[in-house]
């Protein structure tokens, strides 16, 4: 009878284990970040493949929320006689949650898939093990220029997510439904705090950033070096990295907006 | 390693996302209109100050002229003391100027609205607006009219 | 100073759970020689690879390479022992993301500050060794098996190591590839005074270049010798190996319970 109590806690130790060789594994890479000043081709190059090629999926994805956002926001706030706040309703579901989250979650899957599947191919292809044995470190080499990479992608594709959105909105509420343009701009800006709104939103994508290109790096690391392996690992990432988003959004959120 | 169009390409992805976050800061948030420093400090009293929050407006003829800065309660005097912020470039508001919280729209949000005075001095960086009006509390003047209909029969 | 040693494994103990990698195991490796350890496959001579390069630490017993204990080195010394070696993975292990000049230059990149020039000067030359300096600008999928194990080599001995160690490196390979491979083995070794060490279990090949020859059985050096010694040696378990014969001390079966009762508790 104690038999599923035993499992439980087994299945806990081994998560907890795990966390524990993240964590030890990203300090490793953080602190082989200070050599990527002095080669940062290498950094420039996962730019390219992280965040170059992630900008399509973003502006597409948000140009279509943006607009679902303006229209569906006009008829609810036409029934208020209030569809003038249109673009500030629009600006800020955009800036404070659907910006960060819904392009940490396309990051997820375009940019965190690739990764682990990447690092984990090089990994069941021995190209990782032959590096070591050619005295290239590959936490130095492979890994940390592809998690600064991450980092640095995700806050500015999360900010053109929230741009793009709110062009996306106006585009519909003022070019099609025939909101006032003056208006759209003023009470958004009256109303959208920089430091409240945006600069907590830009935060927000940044721990975002560092969750899922850590655990996309960490799960290619660790897979198991054959093509089941790398497949499971890949969908571990985005599960994964899709639950840390939405968990530490909501975190966020409380510490953030909690106050007012 | 790698070839002169990833650096054009990652270069503009950078322009692009700065660009992003400066529409963003100017365009969109009120970084671009208005900023917390530069303007004098005014204080007013309210009995009641309603759904004022901080960073609410304050405005002249309708017009931004300043913000709200912070809210006190006075427990000497029972009021709520209201600290804002108006831009330098509104310095000549006499000494009576009067302000009001409003609200824009039924379902609107408040913000404070200054109505000049006719003095020939001009209210200075701490002082005190004398003249005040509180919000206009919707379950009051429900209550208040009640009240009325009840004392007419 | 050709016969001194340049590598020394003394009573080296290696478990994969319960599959014994190394039990007991002694082999001295004689600087500037080809020196073949072979074995049935399976018996983990790559993971003994991997532990001469430190990849792998060891149970017990001692691993010596030009003096320093690989398993006692700590991570900067170790990256400065493997500057001297040289791995050709029986992968190959090219970098996929990068052309087969890339491949070759990662190591000098890496580890050099040549100027391009010198580079590329370099890369060509070991690409010339190999015969494939044409493949520069060609990408690691666009490689025959055969091609991609000799990028492999030009990557591997690009920054001239003293020891070469080879994993299967004639598995899978046409026979005509198996003549180049081979050939090149030697030409490298003797031209530029490397030791090398290959892993394998094609007798002939292996027979036919090899200085000395270790035959490892259950973690074990079963017979050891030139050659010439192994073919006229006694040992049964040599014997078997050398006539390729299915079965003899090698059992052609996988440890297993008795045969009889696997049949009647499937028919239970």
């Amino acid at each position: 009878m104690f038999e599923p109590i035993r499992l439980i806690g087994e299945a806990a130790l081994r998560k907890i284990a795990r966390l524990g060789q993240a964590s030890l594994f990203i300090s490793q890479v953080i602190a082989s970040l200070p050599m990527l000043l002095r080669r940062f081709s290498l950094v420039v190059t996962q730019l390219y493949e992280v965040g170059v090629l992630s900008i399509a999926i973003i502006v597409i994805s948000a140009l279509a929320v943006g607009m679902v956002l303006g229209l569906q926001m006009f008829y609810t706030l036409r029934d208020f006689g209030s569809e003038q706040i249109l673009g500030q309703v629009v600006a800020l579901s955009l800036v404070r949650e659907l910006g960060p989250v819904l392009a940490g979650l396309l990051f997820a899957g375009r940019a965190g898939s690739a990764l682990t599947a990447e690092i984990g191919l090089m990994k069941a292809t021995e190209q990782l093990s032959s590096m070591e044995m050619m005295a290239v470190d590959p936490i130095k080499r492979v890994v940390a220029p592809r998690f600064l990479a991450g980092v640095l992608s995700m806050p500015l594709l999360a900010a053109m997510f929230s741009s793009v959105g709110i062009i996306g909105g106006y585009l519909v509420g003022v070019g099609l439904l025939g909101v006032d343009s003056g208006a759209f701009w003023s009470l958004m800006q009256a109303n959208v705090d920089f430091y409240d709104d945006i600069l907590n939103g830009i935060i927000k994508s940044f721990v975002f950033g560092i969750i899922i290109t850590w655990i996309a790096v960490f799960e290619g690391y660790d897979a198991k070096p054959t093509a089941e392996g790398v497949s499971r690992a890949t969908m571990r990432t985005v599960v994964h990295s899709a639950f840390a988003v939405l968990a530490f959004d909501f975190i966020l959120t409380a510490l953030m907006f909690g106050g007012n | 390693m790698y070839s002169r169009m990833t650096e054009i390409a990652v270069g503009l992805f950078v322009a692009a996302g700065i660009g992003a976050l400066v529409m963003l800061a100017m365009k969109v948030s009120n970084l671009g209109a208005f900023s917390d420093t530069e303007g004098y400090i005014v204080n007013a009293r309210f009995e009641n100050i309603g759904g004022l929050k901080v960073r609410s407006p304050v405005r002249l003829g309708g017009v931004r002229v300043g913000r709200v800065n912070a809210i006190n309660y006075d427990q000497d005097r029972y009021e709520a003391v209201v600290e804002m912020t108006i831009a330098d470039g509104y310095d000549r508001l006499p000494i009576d100027t009067a302000a009001n919280i409003f609200t824009s729209g039924l379902l609107g949000e408040q913000y404070i609205g200054l109505e000049p005075g006719a003095e020939e001095e001009y209210l200075d960086s701490g002082d005190v607006i004398e003249l005040t009006q509180s919000a206009i509390i919707i379950e009051q003047l429900i209550g208040r009219f009640l009240l009325n209909e009840a004392g007419s029969e | 100073m050709s016969s001194d040693i340049i590598l020394t494994i003394k009573d080296l103990q290696f478990k994969y759970g319960e599959r014994v990698i190394a039990d007991g195991m002694d082999v001295q490796i004689q600087r500037g020689k080809i020196t073949t350890i072979m074995g049935p496959s399976g018996t983990g001579k790559t993971t003994l690879l991997r532990m001469i390069g430190g990849q792998v630490r060891p149970h017990a017993g001692s691993i010596s390479y030009e003096g320093k204990s690989i398993p006692d080195l700590g991570k900067n010394e170790l990256l400065q022992a493997r500057k001297s070696m040289g791995l050709l993975f029986q992968a190959s292990a090219l970098f996929t993301g990068l052309s087969v000049f890339d491949n070759v230059a990662f190591p000098l990149r890496e580890h050099t500050k040549l100027s391009e020039q010198m580079l590329s000067h370099l890369v060509l030359s070991k690409l010339e060794a190999v015969g494939l300096r044409g493949a520069a600008q060609l990408m690691p999928a666009e490689l025959s098996g055969g091609m991609a194990r000799r990028v492999a080599l030009a990557r591997a001995f690009a920054l001239d190591p003293r020891l070469m160690m080879y994993d299967e490196p004639f598995v899978g390979q046409d026979p005509i590839t198996m003549g180049v491979i081979t050939r090149l083995i030697k030409l490298l070794n003797d031209s530029l005074g490397m030791t090398s060490i290959i892993v394998s279990h094609d007798v002939h090949e292996a027979m036919t270049i090899s200085d000395y020859v270790y035959m490892i059985s259950e973690g074990k050096v079963i017979a050891s010798g030139t050659p010439d010694e192994l073919r006229e040696s006694d040992s049964p378990w040599a014997q078997q190996f050398l006539r390729a014969e299915p079965d003899g001390p090698v059992s052609f079966q996988y440890p297993a319970k008795d045969y009889q009762s696997d049949l009647f508790a499937s028919v239970e």
